[in-house]
């Protein structure tokens, strides 16, 4: 007993110049998480296959950063993080940790998380951002299950607090309290759920926002009477539909189909009105237009 | 006959106009009047997302860079506010530009 060494101090506070992410992905929620990241200090790399996107997600994050910063949900003094882009994934290889927020496609992300997994330093946690793919299906993909992960932000990060967490049943302690640390240094509340298909926020939300399109398909009611119920009746905060044009209905549907093939579960597949608004390119806030118009 | 220049006019009836153009804004892009002192966000409802075109309007129509902590929203709650920022950023960045 008397040999035990003194406890060592506590590590120091961390700090964000320590971190340096790389994001997959720059869509609705990679230039959201990075927004997020940056304006908490930390820089990203962020990498996306098409080079367009990319391009248009430099003005987003500027745009992003701004608004979160307006309704003040930006540590105040704080020296933004330097952002870079590229259409490379093995820019991953220096990367502290990685979050990946491509398509949600369970070949299209094994895929990468396996050529990920492959460059980056082993003990780098890879963090999927996946709606519904659970984390065990994309472990079996990369070189080391221990080292994945699941988050769940949600859109957009900066206003949203709460990231729910999936451990999956092979994901490692380390690799779970280094994403919690991560958590914290972008101020982040972590709930930490164990895994399925669609966890817990996108299992419930998304047959949800099913039924109420399935309800507007049958003519039940308009996009605007339901979610004007929905808020001012049940509490929800913006209504489902219009979560929906925020989430984005390709997405949307991905998801859907996702939770469906893997649950039977009926009321997850996706209703005609969705796919109808999918195919025309109505796809939401992104778009310009799906439930309602943003032009 | 002149017209006299009352200093206790309210601002609603700035000699610039900023707040009647404010004012013009906000009723074009919400279809209902307001009042130079209404909380647009609490009182009247609008969402963020219309706080950052609000923004962009003043930093387009005023030729003004709104920027650190001068972009948060208490600066956008009232016509009044907005006004007073317009103003008080006319002035700093001009003089800045004419040195
Ligand atoms: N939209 C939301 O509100 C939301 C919320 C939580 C989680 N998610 C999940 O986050 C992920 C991303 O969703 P999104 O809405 O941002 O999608 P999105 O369609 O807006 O963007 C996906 C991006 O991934 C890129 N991509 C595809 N394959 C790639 C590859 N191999 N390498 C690099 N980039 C690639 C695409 O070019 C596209 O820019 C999905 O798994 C989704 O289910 C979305």
């Amino acid at each position: 007993m008397s040999s035990t060494p003194p406890e060592p101090p506590d590590p120091p506070a961390a700090d964000a110049a320590s971190h340096a992410l790389t994001v997959l992905g720059a869509g609705v929620m990679g230039v959201g998480i990075t927004a997020l990241a940056l304006g908490h200090g930390l820089p990203v790399h962020l990498v996306d296959t098409d080079r367009q996107r990319l391009d248009r997600a430099r003005d987003r994050i500027s745009d992003e950063l701004r608004l979160a910063q307006l309704l003040g949900a930006l540590p105040p003094g704080t020296v933004p993080g330097q952002l870079s882009t590229g259409t490379d994934a093995a820019a991953a290889a220096g990367a502290t940790a990685v979050i990946e927020a491509i398509t949600e496609s369970a070949d299209l992300k094994a895929g990468l998380l396996a050529e990920v997994s492959a460059l980056v330093r082993p003990g780098t946690p890879l963090i999927t951002n996946t709606s519904s793919i659970p984390v065990e299906e994309l472990a079996g993909a990369v070189d080391r299950p221990a080292e994945l992960i699941g988050t769940h932000f949600m859109n957009p990060p900066y206003l949203i607090r709460t990231v729910e967490v999936i451990r999956g049943p092979r994901t490692g302690g380390r690799t779970m309290s280094a994403v919690l640390s991560l958590l914290a240094a972008l101020r982040r509340e972590a709930v930490v759920v164990r895994d399925a298909p669609g966890f817990v926020t996108s299992r419930i939300l998304h047959p949800m926002i099913n039924d109420a399109a399935r309800v507007v398909q049958q003519g039940t009611a308009t996009a605007e009477a339901v979610d004007a119920l929905m808020q001012g009746c049940l509490g929800h905060p913006t209504g489902p539909l219009r979560t929906a044009d925020l989430i984005g209905l390709d997405n949307l549907v991905d998801s859907l189909r996702v939770l469906h093939e893997r649950t039977g579960d009926e009321g997850c597949r996706p209703c005609d009105l969705l796919l109808t608004l999918v195919r025309e390119g109505r796809c939401g806030r992104k778009t310009g237009s799906g439930f309602y118009n943003y032009r | 006959m002149t017209v006299q220049y009352n200093p206790e006019s309210p601002a609603s009836t700035g000699a610039d106009g900023v707040e009647a153009e404010l004012l013009g804004f906000l009723e074009g892009h919400t279809h209902s009047a307001w009042e130079p002192e209404t909380d647009l966000f609490q009182e009247g409802g609008l969402s963020s997302l219309f706080a950052m075109q609000l923004v962009v309007h003043l930093e387009k129509s005023y030729g003004i860079a709104i920027r650190g902590t001068d972009l948060r929203l208490d600066n956008f709650r009232t016509v009044t506010r907005m006004a007073a920022l317009v103003r008080r950023l006319r002035e700093t960045q001009s003089d800045g530009r004419h040195g």
